[in-house]
């Protein structure tokens, strides 16, 4: 049986100990996750996919940051990246920093054994990574053995149905079989299953994706109690702006492998700085939609994305320097980053930068 | 009968059932138990007025999808009567059904399972142009795949005819998937989830074409959906589907503003608004939709439903889930010895109105009574108590006796149409009956 629930995060409620030879944690005020400049790339060829690039945030302990774009903007591979779980044609670069220690470059071994016990993972389809010939006792029993072999038959009992209760499943159905369970259930075990190691980190990618609203409200409320209760710092990748504003403290948008802007929740939802941004929440169909609004044109490919700003083509507010000059990030009030022009830095934009662009009319034919 | 096209609905529904057989489990048979059947459709009826778009509105296992494909007789009714601009067409033989799918077309979910990989887009929209013998020749029909792309967005026609399905993006699909369905020219589409699969930014774009499609071409929409944020702008009228059952029906603006059934009242809040200044509110629903194949008795949400009382449906099955939730917030000492009070849980699992909850070995029916006891001073307020008639030991263990369930009828509430007691004043004056009966039989609160 694979490790069922990826990864790891550590101990809700007690101090995270370290691996065996790890080096001691970060020093005061380090972020539980640093990530600076990653880049991930497809493709060892003359032209790499580049589905990050150039990605920097943070997630504090006890913190909540949204990831949010459009299919095909970077969102699933940075969730990956930060766990070293990519594909063998995949390069990465840069840092992650977790508790100070950098994992990019790790062996698949080292990872391995932060997967689980330190960062967690959290998919979409619960039921692909449920194995149906095992109980869900044996899913447990399997986990805490690989993770922590010192725990005695009774420990690893009761700290598994410890977790289960947490999510709601009842000590009866300890026993069972996955196909017994609902999709919601599944959900919530495989949730348990990546708490029983006690992460101090999750990274959950679209998992309410496959969910009825009723039972994706539930799930939201567990991740809820999980932060305010465990201190586990989370990272939510969704497409769902609603989940966002729900469940989040902090919100990054990727667009084309980058993210354009980061910043409190609340505060970029008010007021949106990147056109990106504004874009998506007024693409977003909620139940005080009165119009109907899209995003012209599609996400681009990341072989060849445009040059400069990447969203220069289906920008309402494209500038000549746009399409001349890569972004450069400015800090806005509030703890808010933008990697926009409109923005500046004045100083930086040549002259008659600042015109509006002509845009070509985007037709259908490149649209979604 | 002779319809008339002006007043009467396109399609009327009534009492429609798609019941599917199941095969019980090798231990099932072995133990002598019924193969059951889901009932995935089980009594809808409603009409589809010429050039509205009724929104079908319901979680997974509502049944939705299969009303969509019974309708147009991809699944076989097992009762009930569809009947097409006055004609039935349930039960028809699928050669004189093939004519009546020119009027009804229908779309999916997945766009990229609707397209066959192998076949061009062009050749994939001709296909049910051949299949129904319609165009005179292969310039007439290579003229219609033309206006049909156009028409969907997909122009000019000449860049994509020649296409595959993987050269397209998923929007692109959609709009390939719908020039397919409106190449024959129907009266009726059935949109199945259209575009719960696409990004947001795409979504609102497919909703426009449909939009453009309805007027342009004078279709009426089916549009069978989980959203209800979407179905909100495009419904004019909304069915909330939950187990098998139109539950509540109604103008869209009622439907949003005033929900009549506990279960729209509920979907709505559920919903994740893209405001961090709003939240949604914990005291949802609890469980699932539950196996439609031995659905609640009564009121098929009562499990679920905050609001529910006396004549609900309240049975052996609601026994079982409270206890098992119960544990689920115990230490597990407190749970280990709770546990050893009560025997197995498995004679709960058949519905019934009366039920027994068995002493452990070793304990007796009043030990197995004070388990309930407990648990009704811990939650006296759960809607579940208010079902219980009777409370007693019996010698092996703690019986309970429910109210009699009553089956919701369907009422006519301001212009809607809902299925819920709370708007029955025959069920809510039975509701006081059976409450005035909680005798002293019922087991005072322990002191």
């Amino acid at each position: 049986m694979s490790e069922p629930g990826g990864s790891p995060p550590s101990e809700p409620g007690e101090p995270v100990t370290s691996g065996p030879g790890e080096p001691a944690e970060g020093g005061p005020g380090e972020p539980l996750l640093a990530v600076r400049g990653l880049r991930v790339w497809y493709g060892t060829g003359g032209d790499p996919v580049r589905a990050v690039d150039g990605v920097s945030f943070e997630i504090g302990a006890g913190e909540t940051v949204g990831l949010v774009g459009e299919s095909g903007c970077g969102k699933s591979t940075l969730g990956r990246g930060v766990l070293g779980l990519l594909p063998d044609n995949a390069t990465a670069a840069g840092e992650v920093r977790y508790r100070g220690r950098d994992l990019v470059g790790l062996s698949r071994r080292e990872l391995r054994d932060l997967r689980g016990p330190e960062i967690g993972l959290i998919f979409q389809e619960p039921m692909t990574r449920l194995d149906p010939l095992h109980t869900i006792a044996d899913h447990f029993r399997e986990t805490l053995r690989i993770h922590e072999p010192e725990l005695g038959d009774e420990e690893t009992r009761k700290r598994s149905l410890e977790t289960l209760a947490r999510m709601g499943i009842p000590p009866t159905r300890f026993r069972q079989y996955p196909h017994e369970f609902s999709g919601g259930m599944r959900q919530r075990i495989m949730i348990a299953l990546a708490l029983v190691l006690r992460p101090s980190l999750l990274i959950a990618d679209e998992p309410t994706t496959a969910l009825d609203v009723i039972v994706e409200a539930q799930i939201l409320q567990i991740l809820a109690d999980l932060r305010e209760n465990f201190d586990t710092g989370l990272l939510l990748i969704t497409h769902n702006l609603g989940i966002v504003a729900e469940a989040c403290d902090r919100v990054a948008v990727m667009y084309a492998g980058q993210i354009v802007e980061e910043g409190e929740a609340r505060r970029v939802f008010s007021e949106p700085a990147h056109p990106y941004t504004r874009a998506l929440l007024r693409s977003t169909i909620s139940l005080r939609t009165t119009g109907l609004h899209y995003i012209a044109g599609a996400p681009p490919n990341l072989i060849d994305p445009p040059p400069a700003c990447r969203f220069h083509p289906r920008c309402p507010d494209a500038m000549a320097v746009c399409r001349e000059r890569d972004p450069i990030e400015v800090s806005l009030a509030a703890d808010q980053r933008v990697s926009c022009w409109l923005h500046g830095p004045e100083d930086e934009i040549p002259p008659q930068g600042a015109e509006p662009l002509e845009r070509t009319e985007i037709a259908i034919a490149e649209e979604a | 009968m002779v319809a008339d096209p002006t007043t009467d609905p396109l399609l009327a529904v009534r009492d429609l059932r798609t019941h599917y057989s199941v095969r019980g489990s090798f231990i099932d048979r072995l133990r002598g138990r019924e193969a059951g059947a889901v009932a995935a459709v089980d009594g809808v009826s409603f009409d589809l007025r010429r050039g509205e778009v009724l929104g079908v509105v319901g979680e997974s296992g509502s049944g939705k999808t299969t009303l969509g494909r019974t309708l147009l007789g991809l699944v076989p009714a097992t009762g009930g009567s569809v009947h097409l601009r006055g004609r039935e067409i349930t039960g028809l033989p699928e050669r004189e059904l093939r004519p009546l799918r020119r009027r009804l077309q229908i779309v999916f979910q997945d766009p990229h399972a609707s397209l066959n990989p192998a076949m061009t887009i062009g050749a994939a929209i001709a296909d049910p142009l051949r299949f129904h013998g319609i165009a005179a020749d292969a310039g007439d029909r290579k003229r219609r795949v033309a206006a049909a792309l156009e028409r969907v967005g997909l122009a000019p026609a000449s860049q994509f005819a020649d296409k595959y399905p993987t050269d397209l993006s998923g929007g692109q699909k959609q709009r390939a998937v719908l020039a397919r369905a409106i190449v024959l020219g129907p009266e009726v589409l059935v949109a199945d989830e259209p575009v719960s699969m696409l990004d947001m930014s795409v979504r609102a774009k497919i909703l426009e074409l449909m939009i453009a499609l309805k007027e342009e071409l004078d279709l009426t929409y089916l549009y069978i959906t989980h959203d209800l944020a979407t179905a909100k702008f495009f419904c004019d009228r909304i069915a909330i589907m939950y187990l098998g059952r139109i539950v509540e029906i109604g103008p869209a603006s009622q439907i949003y503003d005033d929900p009549k059934h506990p279960y729209t009242a509920s979907l709505l809040r559920a919903i994740p608004e893209p405001d961090p200044t709003r939240s949604v509110p914990r005291d949802l629903p609890r469980g699932e939709v539950p196996d439609a194949v031995s659905p609640p008795l009564g009121c098929r949400f009562h499990p679920r439903c905050p609001r529910a009382f006396e004549v609900c449906g309240w049975e052996s099955r609601d026994l079982r889930t409270l206890l098992e939730t119960r544990w689920t917030r115990m230490a597990e000492e407190e749970y280990e010895r709770e546990r050893e009070l009560v025997g197995e849980l498995d004679s709960l699992d058949e519905p019934a109105v009366e039920a027994s909850l068995p002493a452990g070995p070793g304990h007796t029916d009043e030990e197995a009574l004070g388990v309930l006891e407990a648990m009704r001073a811990e939650a006296p307020d759960d809607p579940f108590w208010k079902g219980v008639a009777e409370l007693q030991p019996d010698g092996s263990g703690a019986r309970v006796r429910f109210h009699e369930p009553l089956v919701p009828r369907d009422l006519e509430v301001d212009g809607a149409r809902v299925e819920c007691h709370l708007h029955d004043p025959e069920a809510l004056a039975a509701a006081r009956a059976a409450a005035a009966s909680d005798g002293p039989a019922v087991v005072a609160e322990p002191t």
